[in-house]
């Protein structure tokens, strides 16, 4: 099994006819077939999307319109920051249920918008500035690289698109592969959390081992520590390894992701670590030794 | 971004928020015209920078004796002479760092009579997603120290975006100030005015240290702090004329311009790397082999070669770097347009340190190919430990 995304999944692209979007369709298509079922554009509906190797998609004018025509049960979204928030709450209001948003640098006060109109529908947002979730050999939403997966037993779950593909390499070359990735994204304001995708990991038969890349700010980590511990009193406990990005990075500093910021003393990488490591985490002290640090956690 | 208290509070009067009357100077011939547009006869005369403490900071130019960053002053004279010693000195506060900050900007201000002292700010709380007030009767000082210390003093109150600030909210942040009578029926009025002023102009912080009753009993914003999130930049076209150019680092203005993310930092290698984690992460295993990265640089999702270039140069024309690893993990940022912004780069600026690339991803085949078959002098790395640890050992040797 897999969490979340898996071969019978079928998604619509909001944002298709742009440059990004068009490329990583053309890309999701060519990894193993995953089903890219149509895209939206208000302007564009009833026109065909046509892909580098010629492959073709139908534009819908709405997501709702085009989940009704193609039964989509997912939409991945690569529209500009600018409608970007206007465009999860179509797929929320359109019922789809797995909307994960790529798009980076979305006004903060749109995704509080955004996650108040969430909270009240059963749809889940991946996102956004995430670079979405793939399940090897079967489906891919988002920018991940496909090349670097390999199926097999490790869930991962990353605040940070490039370490998720790190977490996801090392594991390759450990020889363990992935059952899902899932990249979570980094702003503040953001449809899914740690603890939401390590419960689904823990959940899952084929997910035999965990690994949780966290970075500075916010409490996250420290959350998803305590479910960790709580959960393993509980008798429900799997193997995992951690990294948190960011302990050299100076305190007061955005670092790029709006989420980074050391403030107050809090959300810096030690406490984080500390909580992690006395919830049973291997933390690994180098991101180039997540897989090394992974192995070390399963095998005691 | 963040912009001066004399700005902040322009902004907050606009809104109708109470303000005292006051002029900022930007040079001595602005302050005949400033003492003639103020009553009197208590005047305070504040240093304009970006950064807090300032009415505990001290100017290097002045003895240790020497009055902070806000005077009180009581006469024109008095006035005069302090702007005297304040404007073009360099103010350290315990939030500049040692270097400290020049005061290029003034703002003089009507005097206030104050009875309390109350901390107020506005932010989005990450743990509810919600535009949340802090309230605390304790203003006018450090609210970390008393977050720390008297926690039960800090009220947090989440606001609905659907309706926003109510009336039931604006009552509740009363009762956590413990006010009463004009003063709390200015707070009706003021804190959904704060509120709207928030998210209307997309603020990311704003904090008023202190909000004050006065002895007349009304409120007041004393001190306003107010920084934007720059995700949303592209609504308020009206925000970009009170960015202050000379609060910024060079190396990061120019950065800004090209839609990279930058920072400067102390050591000798600089780094170039997509995805802010990564970037963190190259920076923590730099240090972990014993070197200290020059910057923080982060290329984003969608670098085209012109931007890759002129990371390339902003990186390059810090003389402390002695080494340069550029660490790429392409999703949507494909190698091969990383391999030929490096290259274009390279030969348009030369290469005086030596650069180690790590390129894994999309299109990393066409990346390595193009770094490969170059005539440059350029090493090549297999992964992250292996990148790190020659650019460690490159810049050691060289030194």
């Amino acid at each position: 099994m897999s969490i979340l995304i898996n071969k019978d999944t079928k998604i619509l692209v909001q944002g298709l006819t742009g440059k990004t979007g068009s490329f990583h369709t053309g890309q999701a298509l060519a990894y193993h077939g995953t089903q890219m079922v149509g895209g939206t554009h208000p302007k564009k509906g009833g026109q065909t999307w046509e892909g580098p190797d010629g492959e073709t998609l139908p534009i819908f004018t709405t997501v709702a319109e085009g989940r009704d025509a193609t039964g989509a049960n997912a939409s991945v979204i690569y529209v500009p920051p600018p409608g970007a928030g206007a465009a999860i709450i179509e797929a929320i209001e359109a019922e789809i249920p797995l909307i994960v948003c790529i798009t980076e640098g979305v006004p903060v006060l749109d995704m509080v918008r955004v996650k108040a109109r969430l909270e009240k529908s059963n749809s889940r947002l991946i996102g956004p500035n995430c670079p979405g979730l793939l399940t090897p050999n079967e489906c891919k939403i988002g920018i991940m690289p496909g090349s670097i997966f390999k199926k097999g037993s490790v869930g991962v779950v990353s605040r940070s698109g490039t370490l998720t593909y790190e977490a996801v390499f090392q594991t390759t070359n450990a020889g363990l592969g992935q059952t899902t990735a899932v990249g979570i994204g980094g702003d503040p304001v953001k449809g899914t959390e740690f603890i939401d995708v390590l419960e689904m990991f823990l959940a899952d038969d084929e997910t035999k081992s965990m690994i949780m890349i966290g970075e500075i700010g916010g409490s996250a980590e420290e959350d998803a520590a305590q479910f960790i511990k709580d959960e393993a009193a509980k008798g429900r406990s799997k193997p995992i390894a951690g990294f948190i990005a960011g302990r050299t990075a100076p305190p007061g500093r955005t670092m790029g992701h709006a989420g980074a910021v050391i403030s107050g003393g809090k959300g810096g990488a030690e406490d984080k670590i500390a909580a992690m490591k006395s919830a049973g985490f291997k933390v690994s002290e180098s991101p180039a030794k997540l897989g090394e640090t992974l192995l070390e956690a399963i095998n005691g | 971004m963040n912009i001066h208290e004399y700005q902040a509070k322009a902004l907050l009067k606009e809104f109708g928020a109470p303000v005292s009357k006051g002029v900022p100077i930007l040079s001595h011939d602005d302050l005949d015209g400033a003492l003639a547009a103020l009553p009197g006869p208590v005047y305070v005369v504040k240093s304009q920078i970006h950064a807090g403490g300032r009415g505990k900071g001290k100017f290097k130019e002045l003895g240790e004796d020497a009055k902070g960053g806000v005077r009180v002053s009581f006469s024109p004279d008095e006035v005069r002479e302090n702007v005297k010693e304040m404007l073009g000195n360099t103010l350290v506060t315990k939030q500049t760092g040692p270097a400290g900050k020049q005061v290029n900007r003034l703002y003089i201000e009507d005097g206030a009579e104050i009875d309390r002292e109350l901390y107020l700010s506005i932010l989005v709380d990450r743990e509810t997603s919600r535009v949340s007030f802090v309230a605390s009767t304790e203003g006018g000082m450090d609210i970390e120290a008393v977050a720390e210390e008297t926690p039960e003093k800090i009220h947090t109150i989440a606001i609905q975006p659907e309706p926003g600030c109510t009336a039931d909210d604006a009552a509740t942040i009363c009762d956590a100030f413990e006010l009463d009578g004009d003063a709390r029926a200015d707070g009706m009025t003021l804190f959904p005015i704060l509120y709207n002023a928030f998210v209307e102009k997309d603020m990311s912080l704003l904090e008023v240290n202190p909000l004050i009753v006065m002895k007349d009993g009304h409120l007041k914003v004393l001190d306003a702090k107010v920084s934007f999130d720059g995700n949303a930049e592209f609504r308020h076209p009206e925000l970009a004329e009170l960015r202050d150019l000379s609060e910024e680092d060079e190396k990061e203005i120019e950065a800004s311009e090209h839609d990279l993310t930058y920072i400067t930092l102390d050591g000798s290698i600089g780094c170039m790397v997509n995805g802010a984690g990564l970037a963190m992460a190259t920076m923590d295993i730099i240090k972990l082999y014993g070197a200290e990265p020059a910057n923080f640089l982060d290329a984003g999702g969608g670098a085209t070669v012109e931007r890759v270039t002129a990371a390339f140069k902003i990186i390059t024309s810090d003389p402390n770097v002695k080494g340069i690893l550029v660490n790429i993990f392409g999703g949507i940022l494909r190698c091969d347009v990383i391999a030929e912004g490096v290259l274009k780069a390279v030969e348009e600026v030369g290469l005086k340190v030596p650069l180690v690339v790590r390129l894994e991803g999309t299109k990393v085949a066409e990346g390595k190919a193009m770094i490969d078959n170059s005539t440059l002098d350029v090493i090549s790395a297999d992964d992250l430990d292996d990148a790190a640890q020659k650019i460690v050992n490159a810049v050691g040797s060289a030194a």
